[in-house]
């Protein structure tokens, strides 16, 4: 029945796939007006968000290029300066320069970022893509941990272990990226479990494959592209969690220059100095939202 | 109300008012490109009580046509010229919210898949009395029973109790009805029927279009039918409207278009439409045999038992056994959940069954494990049905048709290129598409390339499970060529599966039937078709489309 249905369906589409057979005079037409479609294709949100996200790395890369102002070493008489030409952003209490605090932040927030996102893929969609294919008890045992994982609250779960491991930005990114193995795991499983279904993977196993070689050739590179758009879209969450450890004390140590640590400091003189607190939230948030737009683009793109 | 139509004519113009009237139709949907016109001039008449088919291909046009009738084209859509007169008043510039007035009440569709056009939250009884209340068709005791009435009259049995069930507790010919309800609610004039049956059964198919001919001959609505499918036309229609890439070919009364095309499209049509009563033995010669005459497959007392729930256990087959000779064509043919495509996993080893003995070329399927079982795949393929999910949208041609060579002993790179691009050529494809990948293929393409990837190993045995049902006649006619071909130059045996008893008696030589697990029927074709064993068998054969308004000789 289901088989039919789907008969059914796809020929019910078919009047409209007539488009796709695109006649030679449509052809013609569209390579003259070519660069007029591909101006009308350009997203300005995500121009500006691949923007945003190509800055902050050139930030994270050559803080020099942007700033001549020690981020870490202050000037004597220049603290809880408000924005003026020297200093565009001011100064904190101790004298540093915001900006420069702000631009040299970004290596640490960024690396941060991509290492609890790195443990989270690397761990998350390995258990996921073992337990998917393997399924049965291994399935059972894998998923059931991944549950145990997702029943602690996130924030807990990842104050705990940089109490474990100690403190320090590479550990609460560690953590951050332990918090994030579960869904990982989860996407990772499911897509598994969809290609796994599937006629094509049947008739590989079909035609003499052997597990491995069905599983490199055909399971991975069907179930990745979701993965990889979900790895995007971490990003900017792995980001907003290190920032949120780093408010709590629980990342970088002072004076290390770092996202939430700057919110965390500033916020001592939010009556005084309002731009020391919202400046590098609006940098998070920007750079937030950028990471999401951009795994949006991913998702979309997806055949 | 809006419309100011009036659809009950008076007896004497009933022969000369069309309730549709479509003049010059011309729609065009929105694409990378611009806007594309994919439906150029069609023009037609339908008149009170008549049934005329809209037939063609996937891409004809036919499904767009019958959607600007009814004023629903896909939002992409956009009628570009013609006019739609319904009783003589044109209705093709009408707002949807004029339309409304209008759909349900003096034109309505019954939509193809009965799956997905009802709304699985609600109860069937509410779905219908949404029609009815829509257009305000007196209160709620007088909609309830209405309700019942509709449901009894569409031939539903209990309808108190299927009022109050939900679309999944009823099966696909019972759902299909529920929407025949639905149509018919307001008694409206004119019904489109978008490939009603497409999605069912042959004898359910059957019985749902003799309701619709008999709602159709008792109110005397007009049907507007669409259909892929000639043998349908041929047995329901009055007037045979053939349409080819958004043109129309040829119009005329059925009789007339079956006996005499005008159009080189429709004999073509004529000639590959399988159910319009070709037998293998005009198709082609004695099968060939090659080697010793063994039998390539052998099933003993197949049984196979799911596990349904906690302890409960679901018998999918119960004792089938049947034998295949080497170089020839058996099919199985039963409905969906006879217990076909469970049969054709067992032998081609995706599942142990629970008892009997299967035989492919001496080797005892059921007791192979592991590497054997990988082993054994070199001599068994299976062709599956729908060839958009058995390709890997990743891989190329040429990655896909080569796969099967790297799992046994390794060839080296070059010969593996010209055996791919050998077994390409046999199946009828061009070197150029080795590089392309499968979504840039038609789907007959694409089907090749599955029987490709299947023949690559040098396989004795073909299984193949509905490898034409997907397909466009015309395809389908050139996909049995190429299997036929292939069996006669490689000896190969074939297992046909499928729910189309004109497509079987077309290529298989022997046939087993299968009813709710079990083999009801089975023997040579012709014997089978000609002397039915079995009550089922006869029903079978009867539900075939194509066999009322047609000589077959009559356009060889």
């Amino acid at each position: 029945m289901t088989g039919l249905n789907t008969i059914g369906r796809s020929l019910l589409r078919d009047d409209q796939d007539v488009l796709d057979g695109a006649s030679p005079e449509a052809a013609r037409v569209s390579s003259g007006a070519g660069w007029l479609k591909t101006v009308k294709s350009i997203r300005p949100g995500l121009v500006l968000a691949w923007f945003v996200m190509a800055v902050v790395v050139l930030w994270a890369l050559f803080p020099q290029w942007f700033t001549s102002y020690n981020p870490t070493v202050g000037v004597a008489r220049q603290q809880l300066r408000a924005p003026s030409a020297e200093h565009w952003l001011g100064t904190d209490a101790l004298g540093r320069d915001l900006l420069a605090r702000i631009i040299h932040g970004a290596g640490n927030s960024l690396s941060g970022a991509l290492v609890a996102v790195g443990v989270g893929l690397l761990v998350g969609t390995t258990l996921g893509i073992v337990a998917g294919s393997a399924r049965g008890r291994i399935d059972g045992a894998i998923m059931r941990g991944v549950d145990v994982l997702l029943s602690i609250p996130q924030l807990l779960l990842s104050l705990s272990i940089v109490i474990l491991l100690g403190f320090g930005i590479v550990n609460a990114a560690i953590a951050v990226g332990i918090t994030s193995i579960a869904s990982f795991a989860r996407l990772a499983r499911s897509e598994v479990v969809r290609v796994r279904a599937s006629d094509y993977v049947e008739a590989a196993f079909g035609s003499g494959g052997t597990f491995g070689r069905v599983l490199l050739r055909h399971i991975l590179p069907n179930s990745l592209t979701s993965v990889i758009a979900f790895a995007a879209l971490q990003l900017g969450w792995a980001i907003l969690t290190i920032s949120t450890l780093g408010f709590l004390g629980y990342g970088a140590p002072p004076p290390t220059p770092e996202w939430g640590l700057l919110i965390a400091e500033g916020r001592n003189y939010l009556a005084r100095a309002w731009w020391l607190t919202t400046v590098p939230g609006i940098v998070v948030i920007l750079v937030v939202l950028s990471a999401n737009r951009i795994s949006q683009s991913f998702g979309k793109a997806r055949p | 109300m809006t419309s100011a139509i009036s659809l009950r004519p008076t007896a004497t113009d009933v022969a000369d008012v069309p309730v549709l009237e479509v003049d010059g139709l011309a729609v065009a949907y929105r694409g990378p490109e611009g806007f594309q016109r994919v439906v150029h001039e069609v023009s037609l008449r339908v008149r009170p009580g008549e049934v005329v088919a809209l037939v063609g291909e996937s891409g004809s046009g036919k499904t767009t046509t019958a959607q600007a009738v009814i004023g629903l084209l896909a939002e992409n859509g956009r009628l570009e010229g013609g006019a739609i007169r319904l009783n003589g008043t044109d209705v093709a510039g009408w707002s949807q919210k004029r339309l409304d007035g209008i759909r349900g009440q003096k034109i309505s569709l019954i939509p193809q898949d009965p799956t997905s056009s009802l709304n699985p939250v609600k109860t069937i009884g509410a779905q219908v009395a949404e029609v009815l209340q829509i257009h305000r068709q007196g209160s709620r005791a007088e909609i309830g029973a209405r309700v019942i009435e509709l449901l009894t009259r569409v031939g539903l049995s209990q309808p108190e109790l299927r009022a109050k069930q939900y679309p999944h507790e009823l099966s696909g010919g019972m759902r299909q009805r529920v929407l025949i309800a639905i149509a018919i609610a307001l008694r409206p004039a004119l019904i489109i029927a978008d490939e009603p049956t497409s999605a069912l059964d042959v004898t359910v198919q059957k019985r749902i279009l003799d309701l619709i001919d008999e709602l159709r001959r008792e109110d005397g609505t007009a049907v507007l039918l669409v259909t892929h499918d000639l043998g349908v036309a041929a047995d329901r229609a009055n007037h045979i409207v053939v349409l080819k890439g958004g043109r129309i070919q040829e119009q005329g009364p059925t009789a007339e278009v079956l006996a005499a095309p005008r159009s080189e499209y429709t004999r073509q049509l004529l000639a590959d439409a399988p159910s319009l009563g070709k037998t293998r033995s005009a198709a082609r010669s004695k099968p060939v045999h090659i080697g010793p005459r063994r039998d390539a497959i052998v099933v003993e007392n197949l049984v196979q038992d799911f596990a349904v729930g906690g302890r409960e256990v679901f018998r999918a087959l119960a004792g089938v056994s049947f034998t295949v000779r080497r170089g020839t064509t058996h099919a199985i043919v039963g409905e969906s959940g006879s217990g076909k495509t469970t049969t054709a996993r067992s032998i081609v080893g995706f599942q142990k069954p629970t008892a009997g003995r299967i035989l492919v070329d001496g080797i005892d399927v059921t007791s192979l494990r592991g590497e054997n079982l990988r082993r054994f795949r070199k001599t068994i393929q299976l062709v599956y049905q729908n060839p958009f999910a058995s390709l890997d949208p990743r891989q190329t041609i040429f990655q896909i048709v080569e796969e099967p060579l790297l799992n046994f002993d390794p060839l080296p790179r070059d010969d593996r290129a010209r055996k791919v691009e050998a077994i390409l050529d046999r199946v009828g494809l061009p070197p150029a598409v080795l590089t392309r990948r499968p979504h840039a293929l038609s789907g007959g393409q694409r089907q090749r390339v599955a029987i490709a990837r299947a023949l690559v190993l040098d396989p004795q045995v073909l299984v193949l499970d509905e490898a034409v049902s997907a397909l466009d006649v015309t395809v389908q006619a050139q996909i049995l060529t190429l299997l036929d071909e292939l069996q006669q130059a490689l000896g190969l045996t074939y297992l046909f599966i499928s729910h189309d008893l004109a497509v079987v008696r077309q290529i298989s030589d022997t046939v087993s039937v299968l009813h709710n697990g079990r083999l009801v029927d089975g023997g040579a074709v012709e014997d089978v078709f000609q002397r039915p064993g079995s009550p089922y068998t006869r029903e079978l054969i009867a539900a075939i489309p194509g066999g009322r308004n047609l000589d077959p000789r009559s356009f060889r």
